[in-house]
């Protein structure tokens, strides 16, 4: 257990320089490199912005010194946001969205997995098909749809909930937000979870369960809840990546000043750095997820752990 | 497993499929002649007709937006340019996930698992930010755009190819086939190719929704189609700025991105279905 | 009250009558067997009797026990009966056992949901069983997921949890099936003890176990009770033509002729093969180890070994589908180097292949007609296509399939055709050797008998070779002229037909012979002269590899290695083959 956590481990950094290489290889090899601009400066002007963001370096220097701040938590300073360097930005945005998207994955877990479960056990009954149609209809609907048909219809006619974020305070305003970033996510993991019970319920093992006289709850929680949960599990690297996605459209949607917001403006305003900062951070977040997911893999199946 | 002409047969038999496939088929056919019908263009603004509702006067069935463009015909505009980028986009990562998944499953070995390894390290990325950082550091254009999301697709393809093809060439007729000395190409192309034929199926159709969403996505963060052109992410964003005088320009983009998604995912679906049953059969 | 009463059970999944019409009654402390052909409905009629058929099943008729009704019962009353009272062993532990629980809790569970025990004692009496049926070190078992288990100990493991709540009636459904014939012999011992105190109704398909182990049989024809009465009466004088069909398709190990050595030439000669794998860790496998063999024109030679021995590993190697470690391949005097690919094209018509799985042998996409002319279409260029056509339906003629059957997909197809129409593409381009690669494994007794027969017929009209791979020495005692036995890799023992099965020299083909059980009441058979089971293949016993197990071994069978020999005219790898009587 311990070599194969180690091993994840090692196998993770590889995969973080790539990330690094490409997303810094992708802003400086666009042509003309990140400060051409539809402006034309003075050519002092434009030297001495060379020289600040060190863009009179050969490539390979540049990188290296980036990668140096990088490893130390240096990510560089805002174009457009001049008096703060791109950790500060992210340092202070992070916050709020990590508490939207915590609670939106939260939630989504609650429900998906508890809809898809009761759904498997009660297999083509109208409660799994009511389940599986609001599923789909989940799935096809992108969260940049959901947001907006939600505040149209609870907060502009109904008036039920707060519309944006600010002036609003307490609970009441993550409501929509958070609800929007999870009923797709939601929608995907009842179906994932519906899946993988019918055929972990399927397998013979279970059959085996039934013999020994368990009843349904019995063999769910003993034996089928485990293997059950891995695809589940599998998915938690992508579902994070679809929330951070999702905040982005709800953040810009909401008004709420969170990372997500701050990565549009950053790539509408063409602030490489910012843009590029947050990537990086997002890729890193990503990642040790994914580790965390594999390692937790292996402590739910003994059969990977040997390896 | 059945013979590709039964597996039609079963396909033509479900009614989910010609259902939704009956319907996508409805709303490309509008989309196409729609414009070409209309009395109204796209690009057309009208300051005395701003924001007006949906009417059956001069075909505005669909009112018009902020300029005073027809929303009908930019509707179906978007739905065109959703569709031909999905189409594209999920032919670009057919043909580069098949051809890599392909030729990993095939030659196996060493080869097989540097290029697995490659593609589970860009598994673990976040694309759609690498995507969105790559609009933003070149000029947004179409064709990028198509490259970004079958970049994105073409990985699971390649696995899943890559997984059917290692199974495919360890089964005994393969081994049998390779005994009595049928060539490689022949191997390939009569014992190996039309058994993937039917995964390969049904992973286009689970793509194209796929593709659809992260199109769709891009244009309504400003990054992907630019005006005048539009798609069906960019109208929708168009219709937030309005919802609450205009809700039209909202809802109906919003109503039919979510319809065709949902015709494709509930096509996809029903695929895997039928194709599956052949396996248990 | 007869402790199982079955009256007029019929299963139906739609117009498909899987049972029908069954009615036998069990008492207490019997122990009965049913015997009947895949599909004759046994498994179905088990799950019946445990309440576990699938939904869409449809029953009817009734099922006591101990005089409460379970069929169509609920599943509270289920329950209540479910492992107190009835429990039921499944064929293969490796799918019964769930992988991601350990052992010891899955027989605890069993014990706290039915209300027998807890805490400390529930673990004391699953460590109790696990003890009585014959695990050793059972804290250790305890502990273990299944896959940390052998196939033996994992069989053992699901006993223990079928005996755990001490039933009244232990059902087994093939228990043995998925087991190498020696850890067979174990396990069959110990439902034998187990019998003693318990009632069992014991389902199996080899009438060898029958005939050891249980006092009354039932016999079963497609859903259909055809005969019942004691092992003896019906083994003495069945009455039912197809009860008579069964005992005489069991192959036997006592009775008929074996064929005697021919002297033809040596077509394919094997020199000093071995064959390993790369592990993905690293290792590597040595599955094969230094073997040499030959085989004449017009021989049948059989390769003998339990699963794992590096049968399938020898003969794919020869046939350059996986590459040789080291070794030489001849096909009549020529080296044949390589993978398949490199040979030349014309050696390639000579060396042909069936393998067990008949389903997965044939392209789901291709029709009948075009598998078996595909051989043609690569070597008889010259032929035109209605030339090859009328090669075609000839050969499927030859194999028993008239004209019908070339339009059909494999999927349409019973496994026995499709074996027939594997045989006929191997057959096609009338090859100089053919590789049978446990080709009958899967097929039914008197399905079994027929491909037997199909291939004697083809060596009889030319001088074809057959190399036979098998795990069961009775199915080809009749039909090869010698017998090569594998044990790791090695070869063991290699001998004529004739004195291999009246006098083996080595204890391990002893102990292989042994434990095949005898389908007839009145011989002894299947006892166990072997404990334990296959080590692993990676990390094989020191000298002689079968010496944790051989109850002969002396200090040099742990030191050094027995190099083949002549004993006796047969091949053996054996350090004390001349002083040993076995
Ligand atoms: N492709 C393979 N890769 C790795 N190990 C293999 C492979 N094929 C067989 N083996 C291993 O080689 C050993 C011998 O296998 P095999 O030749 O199939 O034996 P048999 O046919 O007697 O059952 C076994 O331990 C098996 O697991
Ligand atoms: S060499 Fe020794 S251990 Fe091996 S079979 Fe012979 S007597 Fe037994
Ligand atoms: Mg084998």
């Amino acid at each position: 257990m311990l070599r194969y956590t180690v091993l994840r481990v090692l196998g993770a950094i590889p995969t973080l320089l790539l990330v690094i290489v490409l997303a810094f290889l992708m802003v400086h090899a666009a042509p003309g490199g990140p400060f051409d601009d539809e402006r034309v400066l003075p050519p002092e002007i434009e030297a001495n912005i060379a020289k600040k963001y060190h863009l009179d370096e050969p490539l390979h220097r540049q990188f290296l010194r980036y990668l140096g701040g990088v490893v130390q938590g240096d990510l560089g300073p805002s174009y457009s946001y001049r008096d703060h360097t791109v950790s500060e930005l992210i340092g202070g945005a992070l916050p709020l969205s990590l508490h939207l998207g915590a609670l939106a994955m939260l939630l989504s877990l609650i429900v998906g997995v508890t809809a898809g479960t009761a759904a498997a056990l009660r297999k083509n009954t109208v409660l799994d098909r009511t389940v599986m149609a609001l599923a789909m209809t989940g799935i096809s609907i992108p969260v940049f749809v959901v947001a907006p048909v939600l505040v149209l219809v609870l907060a502009v006619y109904l008036q039920w909930l707060p519309a944006g974020w600010s002036g609003n305070a307490g609970g009441a305003r993550y409501l929509l937000p958070v609800v929007s970033l999870a009923l797709p996510q939601i929608a995907y993991i009842a179906r994932l979870t519906r899946a993988s019970m019918i055929d972990v319920l399927a397998s013979d093992f279970i059959r085996t369960a039934r013999a020994q006289g368990l009843g349904t709850i019995a063999i769910v929680r003993y034996h089928a809840l485990k293997p059950a949960m891995l695809p589940v599990l599998s998915y938690m690297g992508p579902a994070v990546a679809a929330i951070l996605t999702g905040s982005v459209v709800v953040e810009e949607i909401f008004g709420i000043p969170g990372l997500g917001q701050l990565f549009v403006r950053g790539a509408l305003n063409r602030d490489y750095t910012l843009v590029l900062g947050i990537v990086i951070f997002y890729a890193t977040l990503i990642i040790l997820l994914n580790l965390l997911v594999d390692i937790l893999y292996a402590v739910i199946d003994p059969r990977v752990r040997q390896r | 497993m059945m013979s590709l002409g039964s597996t039609w047969q079963r396909l033509r038999q479900n009614r989910t499929v010609m259902i939704c496939g009956g319907l996508l088929f409805g709303v490309v056919v509008v989309a196409c002649i729609g414009p070409l019908v209309s009395p109204n263009d796209y690009l057309q603004t009208d300051f005395d007709n701003l924001l007006s509702p949906p009417t059956v006067t001069d075909m505005q069935v669909f009112g018009t937006d902020d300029l005073g463009r027809d929303l009908f015909v930019r509707s179906m505009l978007g739905v065109r340019v959703t569709i031909v980028i999905a189409v594209v986009a999920s032919a670009v990562s057919l043909v580069i996930g098949v051809i890599y998944g392909a030729v990993a499953g095939f030659v196996g070995g060493r080869v097989d698992a540097v290029m697995m390894r490659f593609v589970d390290t860009l598994y673990a990325l976040p694309f759609i930010f690498f995507v969105i950082l790559l609009m933003v550091a070149f000029e947004r254009n179409f064709l990028l755009i198509f490259v970004a999301i079958g970049a994105i697709n073409w990985l699971d393809m390649a696995r899943i190819v890559r997984g059917q093809t290692l199974s495919l060439r360890e089964r005994e007729f393969v081994a049998a086939a390779r005994v009595t000395g049928v060539s490689a190409p022949r191997i390939i192309f009569r014992h190996i190719a039309p058994n993937l034929m039917g995964v390969v199926i049904v992973y286009v159709t689970l793509t194209i929704p796929q593709a659809i969403l992260v199109e769709s996505f891009l244009s309504f963060l400003g990054l992907g189609i630019q005006e005048p052109q539009t798609s069906l992410g960019a109208l929708v964003n168009a219709g937030v700025n309005q919802m609450e005088g205009a809700p039209w320009m909202l809802l109906i983009p919003a109503a039919l991105l979510a319809s065709i998604l949902f015709c494709c995912n509930f096509l996809g679906d029903a695929m895997r279905d039928v194709f599956d049953a052949r396996h248990t059969a | 009250m007869s402790l199982l009463q079955v009256d007029g059970l019929t299963i139906r999944y739609g117009d498909n009558e899987v049972v029908r019409d069954l009615s036998f009654a069990i008492e207490a402390g019997e122990s009965v067997g049913v015997v009947g052909e895949s599909g004759s409905g046994k498994s179905q009629m088990a799950l019946a009797v445990l309440g576990l058929l699938p939904g869409n099943a449809v029953t009817n008729g009734s099922v006591l026990l101990n005089g409460t009704e379970v069929l169509n019962a609920s599943e509270k009353t289920l329950n209540g009966l479910r492992a107190r009272h009835m429990a039921l062993v499944f064929q293969d532990p490796m799918q019964a056992l769930n992988p991601f629980v350990r052992i010891g809790a899955q027989l605890r569970v069993i014990l706290t949901t039915h209300n027998l025990a807890s805490g400390r004692e529930a673990d004391a009496r699953v460590l109790d069983m696990l003890q009585r049926v014959g695990l050793p070190d059972p804290e250790r078992q305890f502990r273990a997921y299944p896959h940390q288990l052998s196939g033996g100990m994992r069989q053992r493991a699901m006993i223990a949890s079928a005996l755990i709540a001490a039933p009244e009636l232990l059902i087994a459904d093939e228990p043995t099936t998925a087991l190498d014939v020696t850890v067979q012999a174990q396990i069959l011992e110990l439902l034998e003890e187990i019998r003693r105190d318990t009632t069992l109704l014991l389902i199996t398909h080899d009438l060898g176990i029958i005939a050891g182990h249980c006092e009354r049989m039932l016999v079963l024809e497609q859903g259909r009770l055809v005969e019942s009465g004691t092992t003896i009466d019906i083994f003495a004088s069945p009455q039912h033509e197809h009860t008579a069909a069964l005992i005489d398709a069991a192959p036997r190990l006592d009775r008929g002729d074996v064929l005697s050595a021919v002297a033809g030439n040596e077509v394919l000669q094997l020199c000093n093969v071995s064959v390993s794998y790369d592990e993905r860790n690293g290792d590597s496998l040595q599955a094969v180890r230094n073997l040499s063999l030959s085989v004449s024109a017009g021989e049948t030679v059989a390769v003998v070994g339990e699963s794992g021995s590096g049968k399938t590993s020898l003969v794919r190697a020869a046939l350059g589908l996986v590459p040789l470690q080291s070794g030489r391949v001849l096909f009549c005097g020529e080296e044949l180097g390589g993978l398949v690919q490199s040979r030349p094209i014309a050696m390639r018509r000579d060396l042909q292949l069936v393998f067990q799985d008949p389903a997965g042998s044939l392209n789901p996409q291709m029709r009948v007609a075009s598998i078996v002319d595909e051989p043609l279409l690569v070597h008889e260029r010259g032929l035109s296509s209605e030339e090859r056509q009328k090669q075609v339906a000839a050969m499927l003629d030859r194999v028993g399939l008239d004209a019908s059957y070339r339009a059909r997909f494999p999927h349409e197809l019973s496994g026995g055709q499709a074996q027939r129409v594997a045989i006929a593409r191997a057959l096609i381009l009338k090859p100089k050797v053919l590789v049978c690669d446990e080709a009958v494994a899967a097929l039914d007794g008197s399905v079994r008998k027929e491909i037997l027969a199909l291939l004697g017929d083809a060596q009889k009209d030319g001088g074809l070779a057959i190399v036979f791979i098998t795990h069961d020495l009775a199915v080809v005692r009749a039909i090869s002229h010698r017998v090569l036995v594998m044990y790791m890799g090695r070869l063991v023992e290699l001998a004529d037909c004739a004195s291999l099965y009246s006098r083996a020299q080595h204890p391990y083909t002893k102990a292989l012979l042994d434990a095949v059980p005898t389908p007839d009441p009145a011989a002894a058979g299947g006892t166990v002269s072997l404990s334990g089971e296959v080590p692993s293949i990676l990390s094989p016993p020191s000298g002689c590899a079968f010496h944790p197990r051989c109850r002969f071994a002396k200090d040099i069978c742990r030191a050094e290695l027995p190099l083949p020999r002549i004993v006796n005219g047969s091949i053996v790898a054996c350090h004390r083959a001349e002083e040993i009587s076995l």
